[in-house]
């Protein structure tokens, strides 16, 4: 018999996956629209912002699922806890891509399956989830970078 | 009036693996950098440590501790923590309570015992910490951010893996005789090339190991110096530890992401320029005065990127600043002529006190074979990392 695991996220908060869109979840400034990833709720921090600064300016905003490689790397050897690794350890890759819309760079794991030989700075990648690790009872995903189909 | 602090002495223990307390090295350096002075530990009136967070309690107020170790004296003690510019910080506040009048005759320690492989976040389950989460959600270890920087100027520039690897060659060429060094080596490009990869495209050698090692300064007034009978001393005429200007749109760690520059154009000046710029302003010189800088090499490749950040080229210029030889020994503009971090290894809060004692030793001529011909003004620069670093001149 088998069975499928429960997938959990292994944060709450940092992505959505409704209606199997992927994307981040930050907040934005409402006074002066400057985006945040991953979210801050304590206050804007542009220092020319004229908002309250209370939080009270900050709104939830998700983020474009699409960007451009700014950089990409690979993880050859395991890394430390708290990294939950398989074991044998199966190498992994990280890009930096960068959204046009919000102008800024963000980090994820790329999907298995693609290594640093299958990117290029400037590629375009969309957002999906993948299962960052799993233990008996459930398999924990995440975001991460793909590239577009 | 003089913004000067003399540095009247510099002492380190021998980087290595030595397995031994943080403590032990901290107290070697600091009693070698008071003979180095002339002066007795009981002479000094404020001792700045420089904390580690890997070695317990005894590193979180490490002013304490290595004031406790040489003597309980009655000096007032300091302790401070800034990442990768905790030593810089710690001089900072030195020199601060010397312009200040506060104190004519000021210790700076700092020393690590670093754990073996990847540095990893200190321990518990902390998911709210940032530095935690990089680790758990991304598997970013820090050589991961090195190697996203490395690829980007790659593709931005042309660096190459060779570019990277003659770095390596450099430096260690450069760190053979230095008695400090933990690494006395010579390193050929195929060495580099054929090491392991860690996090493509950085090579085993590529990346800055992690050291035990401890340095001390002596840091005191112009006027103690002269009085000292010392008329001509090295000076700190500049010292710069400014944060990054919203937005900080070059990554970070532990950064998840860069702030959006959407609202607010990016900075003309990205962090580590802006450290260096600083420092210039502050010291009246520019880059063109160098005779040679210690930067902080993390990686091949960020040494690349320090030699723009400090004005020795234009961007995209540091390959062939580098393939020129100007910044070899004997070249115009020798960097790290220590043999910087590819030769040492990081040892977190003695790293850039470090860098200051090969400053003072190449400004008094006593470098010995790394020596750079003539030097008179140097400056030592720390990787803004979490927020921090540091930029410091020093001349004769």
């Amino acid at each position: 018999m088998t069975t499928t695991k429960e997938r959990r996220p292994a944060i709450e908060g940092w992505f959505t996956t409704e209606d199997g869109d992927v994307r981040l979840l930050g907040t934005r400034c409402t006074s002066c629209g400057t985006p945040y990833f991953p979210r801050n709720e304590l206050a804007c921090r542009n220092p020319g912002c004229t908002g309250p600064k209370d939080g009270s300016e900050l709104e939830p905003y998700a983020l474009s699922a699409r960007g451009r490689i700014w950089s990409y790397a690979d993880a050859r050897y395991k890394p430390p806890p708290p990294y939950v690794s398989p074991d044998p350890f199966v190498p992994y890759t990280v890009a930096a891509v960068e959204l046009e819309a919000e102008r800024m760079v963000v980090l994820g794991q790329v999907a298995p399956g693609h290594t640093v030989d299958d990117l290029a700075v400037g590629m375009e990648v969309e957002l999906t989830e993948g299962t960052l690790y799993e233990d008996d009872e459930a398999e924990y995903t995440v975001w991460m970078w793909r590239p577009v189909q | 009036m003089t913004r000067d602090i003399a540095v009247l002495g510099a002492g380190m223990h021998p980087w290595g693996k030595w397995g031994r307390n943080f403590v032990e090295y901290g107290l070697a350096a600091a009693r070698t950098a008071l003979a180095d002075a002339g002066l007795a530990w009981t002479d000094v009136q404020y001792v700045a440590g420089a904390d580690t967070i890997r070695n317990g309690y005894p590193g979180f107020i490490a002013g304490a501790t290595f004031a406790q170790a040489l003597g309980w004296s009655g000096a007032r003690v300091s302790s401070s923590y800034a990442a990768c510019a905790s030593g810089a910080q710690a001089i900072n506040t030195a020199r601060a309570q010397i312009l200040a009048g506060l104190c004519d005759v000021a210790l700076v320690v700092g020393a690590d015992a670093a754990p073996k492989g990847f540095f990893k976040p200190v321990g518990g389950d902390r998911p709210d910490d940032p530095d935690w989460l990089r680790f758990r959600l991304l598997g970013a270890t820090n050589p991961i951010y090195f190697a996203l920087y490395a690829r980007r100027r790659m593709a931005m520039y042309g660096a190459t893996l060779d570019d990277f690897a003659a770095v390596k060659v450099k430096n260690a060429r450069h760190g053979l005789a230095n008695p400090n060094a933990r690494y006395r080596k010579e390193v050929t490009a195929e060495d580099v090339r054929e090491s392991a990869v860690v996090a493509d495209p950085l090579r085993l050698l590529d990346i800055c190991a992690t050291s035990d090692g401890g340095a001390a300064l002596v840091l005191t007034s112009m006027e103690f110096a002269r009085r000292h009978g010392i008329a001509d001393p090295v000076r700190i005429p500049a010292l710069s530890t400014v944060t990054p200007t919203f937005p900080k749109t070059v990554l970070d760690l532990p950064d998840f992401a860069t702030d959006s520059a959407m609202t607010v154009p990016a900075p003309e000046r990205p962090f580590r320029s802006a450290l260096a710029d600083a420092a210039y302003e502050e010291a009246g010189i520019g880059p063109e005065d160098l005779s040679l800088a210690e930067v902080y090499d993390l990686s091949t490749a960020l040494e690349l990127d320090w030699y723009e950040d400090i004005g020795l080229c234009e961007a995209g210029g540091a390959e062939e600043l580098l393939r020129s030889g100007a910044t070899a020994l004997g070249g115009r503009i020798p960097v790290n002529p220590s043999g910087g971090l590819a030769s040492f290894g990081e040892a977190i809060p003695a790293q850039a006190i470090a860098q200051v004692c090969e400053l003072t030793w190449q400004l008094r001529g006593q470098a010995e074979s790394r020596q750079v011909d003539g030097a008179r003004a140097g400056i030592a620069v720390n990787q803004g990392l979490f927020g921090h670093g540091s930029a410091l001149i020093a001349v004769r």
